[in-house]
Order: structure tokens, then C-alpha cells, then sequence
């Protein structure tokens, strides 16, 4: 074999042969793909926790991943039941077990009854399955105050990202000046920009207003999509309620105002509410589109398209690793929706196990089951932690100068905005580096705590921020939002 | 005229059309015509349409879920509705999933993944040491020590490190880096990112990926939603599926002249055909992909899967490696692998791992960073791969019936396969090719010239006529030939061997019975 390589090649002789796969001949639009919650500065928390463990000495013990949404990393405890019935599905022998409830039992027969084989080792049909598609449609019924809805609109999926992407890839279509655009809020949760860049698609900005605590304002929505018709055909407007990474709760007032200016503007509407258990503000409450669509009445009601995401990541479950998630579909043309079963296909099915864990994500223990009581107290557990984490996070931030914190009404985040000194801004550009970017390189550098910096989101010109989770323990938070409070004088000092 | 486009572009055999005489697409435009046309339904115009929307989309075909299974959906519905037919039950042999098909799980396997799952079990003495001792490992691995944090999006590291332990192994000591290694959601994941990262490039430099035919449909599923060009390289029927290198050079000659081929995807074992490639086949396409410059994937999903004693899976990777050094240091591979076959069949979990092999350190960068917008693959999936690499060892108590429970699949479906081939062979136009691996046969029927008429009249390909017929007057679901592609004029199915033996009997007598009796009605 060796013989007849050196016969062929003549390349052999100057050593290696220039790659197949470079940056210059991969996918163009691939290369423009960013996802700041895993970026650069994660990389480097990566590195540095690599060198703690060296035994490298630094000014800290332990990196802090305040970098991304998982609760479950951070110490949050999983609820018991959900996991109990997987477990049992897993492993149905266990079915003769004393130590597993009834009613987790009962659960687990069910939705193995509904496997292919009775197992979750079979493929599920590509929707998912159709009883997890059920139970779903029953609990937004529940959850919307009856407003029907139809399981066969209810698509299963890989986390709610997975179904996003679909959604986007349905709609990316035209060329040059018709190809489709795609409003997203800024700042934003950085999937958007990231699918939209892969599809070649038209990101087009619009500015929620961090004056009022992150609104979100028609008139801007009108501003950029006028400015957005130069160049492109927008097509869909994409609203992440609860935020992320704002964490505002829109008003009902506000979501109405959207759909209408949808309708109008015919716009495709995609609702990411994965965060809808996680509200913890008085005085907000999250209001589902699809609700507030089907309560506006004709014309919007029967006709305004909109596609609404869930998950089983956040809320107080925080079962991020399992990959569980669903869209409904409300108005979406029969026929495109044959097009996306087909395409979901060719991927065969979303993870069993996360279908499971979203089947007792919506339909939860009644009253009357064994299992109810210590459900309901883990859950309240959950989210009383993070409601008060919320409260500390934006209490403290205030507290320090140069830093401003929104309220965070839900989701996980805190996204404080924080003055920089001009010199501090030169130096960044000095080393080609964003500003906020800089900042928290520095602050991750001296102090082990790894947040994202706001120009991974997006936000105005001039301005900076960071996206911390509220999520470390309890005790470690406050000393965290103090020290991160302190190195942010101290950097403000060292470049005045 | 898009769909005229593309199929030029493609450059391939025209595509089957859907069973009811149109593709799904033009039959519901028509629908949905027709909905316009009402006067007193003055509907206002979607947004989201079949002409509106990706037109990449609409060219996706995915047979292995196609409309033949939709038809088998319907008619399972009406069973259930206490309707009548000549059947009391659809068989789904359609689809590479043996549990559904009443295969079972390992039982170490699932101890492992029940022990992740709700670790208080780790204090029960219903699970053996060895069980225990696996899934503190992974655990440790976790975020918090739990699947329900996000992995890295690479995968678990100690898991990436089995999976490099365990191709060294397979491999007789070949090295394989764990940083080589990325787990993902199934291996079709895996193909279909890898994929994605390679094609770029406009008109007549756009990337042409070389595919097989017959192929697993996912490949031209990703071909067409990235508007690529697929590059269609025909195995060698009547050599038992060979793979011809002289058929590839031809295939990639004629490809140059309208794209920029970069990409050889070579299925081995082989599905639908099952061939489990040579040796000196696999040093051949090795040395063609390094003499035109072409990046090698490598789909080996099955490869403990392989039954004739006269077969052996030798790995890309490994011979790849053996080939010495000019080889080795510059063909650019990528390898796959799933949780979803061999003998564990664990499909839903959607466990996989790609391992790569002389990637550009930039472009490893570029993957990384793609897949973190999907921040992990299921980390249950993982572990679960995680225990394929690394099962119970001679002296552990698990061993024993861990061992009896695989051979006892693998021999199973070897007996399956035999059964299937024998079978086939004494149906007169029915040929089978030996099923030296995988889960599937793939036999050429004989489709008698007024029956082909009658299929154009209905505006069907000819063997997804004969496969609805076959499904209405039996139940039994296969996947026509023209869903995987094949020699224009030739005609096949692709049935799996997956139902457990008795029935798998009774399903080769119905098909055989259907066979001659089809053949009777149209002679």
C-alpha cells in the first residue's frame, strides 16, 4: 500500500497535503455561526479549571459557571418523581419494587404502553408519542383555561431548540432582497442569531427598552421592520417571554399589541415560553400567546400563524441533559405541516427519555396521588429559592455603583448593565476585544467567576452589560454578587 | 420546475413519486388550490405555504418514514376501528427498530441507565456492584452530578474516553484520541453535522457528495435540505453488493463536470444491501478517496452486526492506520457509530458518537462550536453508549448474563437473516442476496410489464405499487426499493429481519404467497 502512494503522489514529498476540510472550503455561513453562552470565555473558565486542578495557584479555589441556564449543575436537587418514573420506565423489573410508589407506578405502565414494544428503547413515532403528545395538549388546555388544543398540533422535539430550528428552516426562503428576515429581539437569546446565520437568513434587530424594565415596544417593532424591508422580506418575529436574557414578563397589554402588529405586518410568530413557570415578580404573570391570540377573537384568532415552545430544561424541574421539549403549532397551513412531519422524520424521533420526563412535566401528581404532597413541596422549594435569588441578585447589583439591574420578573438571569471607563473601552479595543468581553475575561481571570458579556446578546451601541444566572446556592450567592460587585469598582478604579 | 431543477442538479435517477399517483407536495398544492378556488371561503393567504416556504425542504424525501408507512398509519387506524381486512394486524417492517419489534433490552444496560437515573437505587441490593460501579462513574462525570445537567458539548469527557478505549481495543491497539471522539443525538446527527460543515460553494462548485445506491435514505435528506449535490456511486448486485472502485472513479469523472465532489460516504455493513465490505475493498476506497482528494465518512452503525461466517467488519479507521503513514496522516475520516443497532437496539435513546481522524485543528474548533448551539447531546443517550463501549468483563458479576443476552440477540437475528435469505431464494422472481450483515434484506422482484403499466397509469413507481398492494392485502409494511435507489428498470424492497422468528416465518410465506399471486394477476 505504502508502494503505491509514493508512486501517485508527488505532494508526498513536500510533506502534508493541504486538508480537504478548511476554514476557506467549509460552509460559509457555518463559520458565521456564534453561540456566546458556550463562547470564548467559557473556553477559557475550561482552561482555568483544567489549571486548578494542575494545582496552579490562583486568586480563587473554584470557577463559578454563572455562564449558562442549568440549574442542576449548580446543585439544584432533581424533583423526585418525575425520575422515579423514568426509572421504572427504564427499567420495568423495578415495577415489583417496594421502594417506588404507586402512583409513579401507574405512570410508568402507561407510558410503556404506549412505546412501540413497551420499551423507550423503540423509536416513537417522529411527533412523539402520541400519548405524551395528548397529555400535552390537555395541560395547555389546562394551563390556557380550556382553549382547546390538538395534539396532532403538538410536536415533540430535542429541547425546544431543536423544534426552533425547524420552525426558522420552514420558513428561510428567497434570495438577495427576498430573502426571508427574521425579527428578533435584542438583546436575545443567542440561538436565534445563530440558526439564523446558518440558514443564511436576515437577522433583523429590534431593542427592547431597558428604560422600562426591558419592554418591549410596538413602535420599535414598526421601526425595524420598515428599515428591514429595504433589504430583505421579513417573514417571522421571533418574542422570548419570560426573556432571556432580560427576564421580563410581558404584559398582556403588550402580547396583544404583538399579535396585532403580526397580523398586520404578516409575520410569522414564534413564541419561546420555556420560562413560563419561572415568574417570580409581583404584580407579573405570564400570559401564553396562544391565549391571548385565541381570546383576541377574529381576525386573529382562526388565522394568525404561531408557533409556541416549552421545555423541560427550566422551569423547576431544570432537567437540561434529557433533551426534552415540544412546539405547538396554532394556524400553521395543512400542508406545511405535512412538510415538517416529513421533515422531523428524517431525524426518527426526539429522546425517549426527555418525552417521558415531559409527559410528568404536564401532567403532574393530583391531589389525590401518593406522590402529591412531596411533588408540590419540592416544587414550591424550587421556585421560592429562585424567587428569592432574583430579589438578591437585583438588590445587590443596585447596590453597587456604576452597576444597573432591571428587575428580573423570571427566567434565570440577571443582565445588569455596568459603566465602563473610556480608558478601560480603549484598551479593549486595544486587544480587539468587546468591551463587556473584556471585562469579564478579567473578572473570570481574578476572580473565577464566569458570566457572559451583553455583546454575546446583543445590546445598544455604547452600551454594556453581562448575563449571570441567579442559579449557585444560595449561600454562595450573595458572596458572589459581592465579589463580582467589588471587582468591577476595582476595575473601574484601574482605568480612571 | 424547482423540483425539475433539482433533480438536474442532482444528477441522479428520477425520484420515486408518492403512491397516490403525485408527489405528497403537488398533491396537497392541488389541495390547497382547490381551497382557494372556493368563492365563499375568501381565506386570506397564509404566510407559510408550500410555495412560501424552504424550498430545500420540500425536496427532502425520507422513505424509511415515507408514505408508505403513512398508509400503514391510516390502516392500523381503521383496524382499531373494528374495519375488516384480510389481516388483524400491520407489520412495521419498514424500520431498523428490533425492540419494537419485541427484541429486549441488555439487562446490565438498563441497571446502568436506572441507577443514573434515580440514584437513591445505588443503596438497593437489587442491583449487582458492577452496575453500581459504572453509574457512580458517569455520574461523577456530570454537572452536579446528575444527566439532568448539560454535558459539554462535546460529550462527557470519561465517556469520550471510553469510546477512544474501546476503538483502540476493537482496532487491535490502534490509537484513538478521545478528543477525536464527539458523542451525539444517534448517529444520524453526527452524519448530518459533519455533512454540514463540508458543503459549500455555488453552481458548479458546489459540493457533490458521493453517495451509494441503494442508500440510507438520510443521506439524500441532508443532500437536498443543504442543496448539495448528491453523487449517486452504484453497488454491484450481481457481485453481492460490491463496491467497485472503478464504479466510483466513473461516478466521481462524470460528477466534476457539474460540481466539486469532496465527500465519499461509504455504508458498512451496508443498508439496505447488508454487504459487509472486504478488507482490500476498504484499502481501495481509502486510496481513491486520498488520490481525488475526497473526505471519507464512514457509517458503520452495524457493525456488530455482521453474521456470515465468511464476513469480517474491519474498521475505516483501523486499516486506514495500517496503511502507513502517507494515508494515515492526510485522509480526513469521520466514523460513526449508535446506540440504536448491534445487539442492544436502543433506539430511542439516541446515543451515537463520531470519531474523527485528521481534521484541521480549526475546523475541530468550528464543530465544537456548531454543536454548542445545541448545547449537548441526551446525556441518558450518552451513558447509554457509554456502556456499549464499555460492558461487563470476564470476572465481573454482570458477565455471565450479559453475555448469554447478546449472544442470544446476535445469534437470533443471525438465524433471522438466514432464514430470510433462504426463504426468498425459493420464490421465483424474488432474488435475495446473501445477508452477510446489518438488519435488513433487500430482494429484486420481478415486476411483470402490465403491472408496471398499471403503476405509471396510477403514477407510481412500480415497486411502491407492488408494496402498497402488498400492504393492503397483507398488512405488511416494507419500504420500496426506489426510496433507497437502485438500477433504473430494476426493482426491490427493503424489509427488515427484525420480527421475531414464527412471525418472521409467516410474514416470508405471506410475501412469498402475495409474490406468486402478483405475479399471476399481471402476467
Amino acid at each position: 500500500m505504502a508502494l503505491r502512494a509514493v508512486e501517485h503522489s508527488q505532494e508526498a514529498a513536500n510533506g502534508l497535503k493541504e486538508k480537504v476540510l478548511t476554514l476557506d472550503s467549509m460552509n460559509p455561513c457555518v463559520r458565521r455561526v456564534e453561540y456566546a453562552v458556550r463562547g470564548p470565555i467559557v473556553q477559557r473558565a475550561l482552561e482555568l479549571e483544567q489549571e486548578l486542578r494542575q494545582g496552579v495557584k490562583k486568586p480563587f479555589t473554584e470557577v463559578i459557571r454563572a455562564n449558562i441556564g442549568d440549574a442542576q449543575a449548580m446543585g439544584q436537587i432533581p424533583i423526585t418523581f418525575p425520575r422515579q418514573v423514568l426509572a421504572l420506565c427504564v427499567h420495568p423489573d423495578l415495577l415489583n419494587s417496594p421502594d417506588f410508589p404507586d402512583d409513579a407506578k401507574r405512570r410508568a405502565e402507561r407510558i410503556l404502553q404506549a412505546c412501540g414494544g413497551h420499551s423507550l428503547g423503540a423509536y416513537s413515532i417522529s411527533a412523539g408519542v402520541q400519548m405524551i403528545r395528548e397529555d400535552v395538549a390537555r395541560y395547555i388546555e389546562r394551563r390556557d383555561g380550556g382553549i382547546p388544543s390538538d395534539p396532532n398540533n403538538i410536536f415533540l422535539s430535542t429541547g425546544a431548540s431543536d423544534a426552533i430550528v425547524t420552525v426558522l428552516k420552514l420558513l428561510v426562503t428567497g434570495e438577495g432582497r427576498t430573502r426571508t428576515g427574521v425579527l428578533i429581539p435584542t438583546p436575545q437569546y443567542p440561538l436565534y442569531s445563530a440558526a439564523l446565520a446558518e440558514f443564511n437568513a436576515v437577522q433583523v434587530d429590534y431593542y427592547l427598552d431597558e428604560e422600562r424594565a426591558w419592554a418591549l415596544d410596538v413602535a420599535e417593532l414598526r421601526r425595524a421592520l420598515r428599515q428591514a424591508r429595504d433589504h430583505c422580506r421579513p417573514r417571522a418575529l421571533c418574542v422570548i417571554n419570560p426573556g432571556n436574557p432580560t427576564g421580563q414578563v410581558q404584559t398582556r397589554a403588550c402580547i396583544e399589541d404583538v399579535i396585532r402588529f403580526a397580523f398586520e405586518e404578516r409575520l410569522f410568530l414564534l413564541a419561546d415560553e420555556v420560562y413560563q413557570d419561572n415568574v417570580y415578580a409581583e404584580g407579573s404573570q405570564f400570559h401564553s400567546f396562544k391565549k391571548v391570540l385565541t381570546e383576541m377573537g377574529p381576525p386573529y384568532a382562526a388565522r394568525q400563524e404561531l408557533a409556541s415552545f416549552h421545555s423541560i430544561s427550566k422551569g423547576f424541574m431544570g432537567e437540561c441533559g434529557f433533551r426534552g421539549g415540544y412546539v405547538e403549532v396554532v394556524n400553521m397551513d395543512a400542508a406545511v405541516k405535512q412538510q415538517m412531519q416529513k421533515l422531523r422524520s428524517v431525524r426518527l424521533c426526539p429522546p425517549t427519555p426527555g418525552q417521558v420526563l415531559l409527559d410528568v412535566a404536564v401532567s403532574p401528581p393530583a391531589p389525590s396521588d401518593p406522590s402529591f404532597a412531596r411533588f408540590q413541596a419540592e416544587r414550591r422549594a424550587v421556585l421560592a429559592e429562585l424567587a428569592a435569588k432574583a430579589k438578591l441578585t437585583e438588590q445587590v447589583f443596585n447596590e453597587a455603583p456604576g452597576i444597573r439591574c432591571n428587575p428580573v420578573q423570571g427566567a434565570m438571569y440577571s443582565f445588569p448593565r455596568m459603566e465602563l471607563p473610556p480608558r478601560a473601552v480603549q484598551r479593549a479595543q486595544e486587544l480587539g476585544l468587546a468591551p463587556d468581553m473584556f471585562f469579564c475575561l478579567r473578572l473570570l481571570e481574578e476572580t473565577g467567576i464566569c458570566v457572559v458579556p451583553g455583546s454575546g446578546f446583543g445590546q445598544r451601541e455604547g452600551t454594556y452589560h453581562f448575563r449571570m444566572t441567579i442559579l449557585p446556592p444560595m449561600e454562595k450567592l450573595r458572596p458572589l454578587l459581592e465579589k463580582l460587585s467589588q471587582f468591577h469598582a476595582k476595575f473601574t478604579r484601574e482605568y480612571s | 420546475m424547482q423540483r425539475a431543477a433539482a433533480l438536474v442538479r442532482r444528477g441522479c435517477c428520477p425520484r420515486t413519486l408518492g403512491p397516490w399517483g403525485r408527489s405528497q407536495s403537488s398533491a396537497a398544492a392541488e389541495a390547497s388550490a382547490v381551497l382557494k378556488v372556493r368563492p365563499e371561503r375568501s381565506r386570506r393567504e397564509r404566510i407559510l405555504t408550500l410555495e412560501s416556504m424552504n424550498p430545500q425542504v420540500k425536496a427532502v424525501e425520507y422513505a424509511v418514514r415515507g408514505p408508505i408507512v403513512l398508509k400503514a398509519g391510516e390502516i392500523e387506524l381503521e383496524l382499531q376501528r373494528g374495519i375488516k381486512k384480510p389481516f388483524t394486524e400491520v407489520i412495521r417492517a419498514n424500520i431498523g427498530d428490533a425492540q419494537a419489534m419485541g427484541q429486549q433490552p441488555i439487562t446490565f444496560l438498563r441497571q446502568v441507565m436506572a441507577l443514573c437515573t434515580y440514584p437513591n437505587l445505588l443503596d438497593s441490593p437489587s442491583f449487582p456492584e458492577d452496575a453500581k460501579k459504572r453509574a457512580r462513574r458517569i455520574l461523577q462525570a456530570c454537572g452536579g452530578n446528575s444527566l439532568g445537567s448539560y454535558s459539554a458539548s462535546q460529550g462527557v469527557n470519561c465517556i469520550r474516553e471510553d469510546v477512544a478505549a474501546y476503538i483502540t481495543r476493537r482496532d487491535g491497539g490502534v490509537p484513538a484520541d478521545p478528543d477525536n471522539i464527539y458523542l451525539t443525538t444517534g448517529a444520524s446527527d453526527g452524519i448530518s453535522t459533519i455533512l454540514k460543515i463540508l458543503v459549500s460553494g455555488g453552481g458548479k462548485s458546489r459540493t457533490g457528495v458521493m453517495i451509494p445506491i441503494p442508500q440510507y435514505p438520510l443521506y439524500s435528506a441532508v443532500i437536498s435540505e443543504l442543496d448539495a449535490i448528491q453523487v449517486n456511486y452504484y453497488l454491484d448486485e450481481d457481485n453481492c453488493w460490491a463496491l467497485n472502485v472503478n464504479e466510483l472513479r466513473r461516478a466521481v469523472q462524470h460528477a466534476k463536470e457539474h460540481c466539486n465532489p469532496k465527500v465519499l460516504c461509504i455504508i458498512n455493513p451496508g443498508n439496505p444491501t447488508g454487504q459487509v465490505q472486504s478488507r482490500k475493498c476498504i484499502e481501495d476506497v481509502i486510496h481513491f478517496a486520498w488520490e481525488e482528494k475526497l473526505f471519507l465518512l464512514a457509517d458503520e452503525v452495524y457493525q456488530d452486526n455482521v453474521y456470515s461466517p465468511d464476513c469480517k467488519f474491519h474498521s475505516f479507521k483501523k486499516v486506514l492506520y495500517e496503511m502507513g503513514p502517507e494515508y494515515s496522516s492526510n485522509v480526513e475520516l469521520a466514523s460513526f457509530h449508535s446506540t440504536s443497532k448491534g445487539y442492544m437496539g436502543e433506539c430511542g435513546y439516541r446515543g451515537g458518537y463520531m470519531e474523527v481522524i485528521n481534521l484541521h485543528p480549526e475546523i475541530k474548533g468550528q464543530l465544537v462550536k456548531l454543536l454548542s448551539v445545541r448545547l449537548c447531546p441526551p446525556v441518558s443517550g450518552q451513558a447509554a453508549m457509554d456502556i456499549v463501549v464499555n460492558p461487563p468483563v470476564p470476572g465481573e458479576e454482570s458477565f455471565e448474563q450479559f453475555s448469554r443476552e447478546k449472544e442470544s440477540v446476535l445469534g437470533n437475528l443471525a438465524k433471522k437473516a438466514k432464514l430470510t435469505e433462504d426463504m426468498f431464494s425459493q420464490v421465483p422472481g424474488i432474488h435475495c442476496n446473501p445477508l452477510m450483515g446489518a438488519m435488513y434484506a433487500f430482494p429484486r422482484i420481478f415486476i411483470p410489464a402490465k403491472a408496471v403499466e398499471a403503476a405509471q397509469a396510477r403514477k407510481m413507481a412500480p415497486d411502491m405499487f407492488y408494496c402498497m398492494k402488498l400492504l393492503e392485502e397483507t398488512g405488511i409494511c416494507v419500504v420500496p426499493g426506489s426510496g433507497f435507489g437502485q438500477r433504473e428498470g430494476t426493482y426491490h424492497f427493503r424489509m427488515t429481519i427484525l420480527p421475531p422468528v414464527e412471525k418472521l416465518k409467516t410474514v416470508l410465506q405471506k410475501v412469498k404467497d402475495f409474490h406468486i399471486k402478483f405475479l399471476e394477476e399481471y402476467a
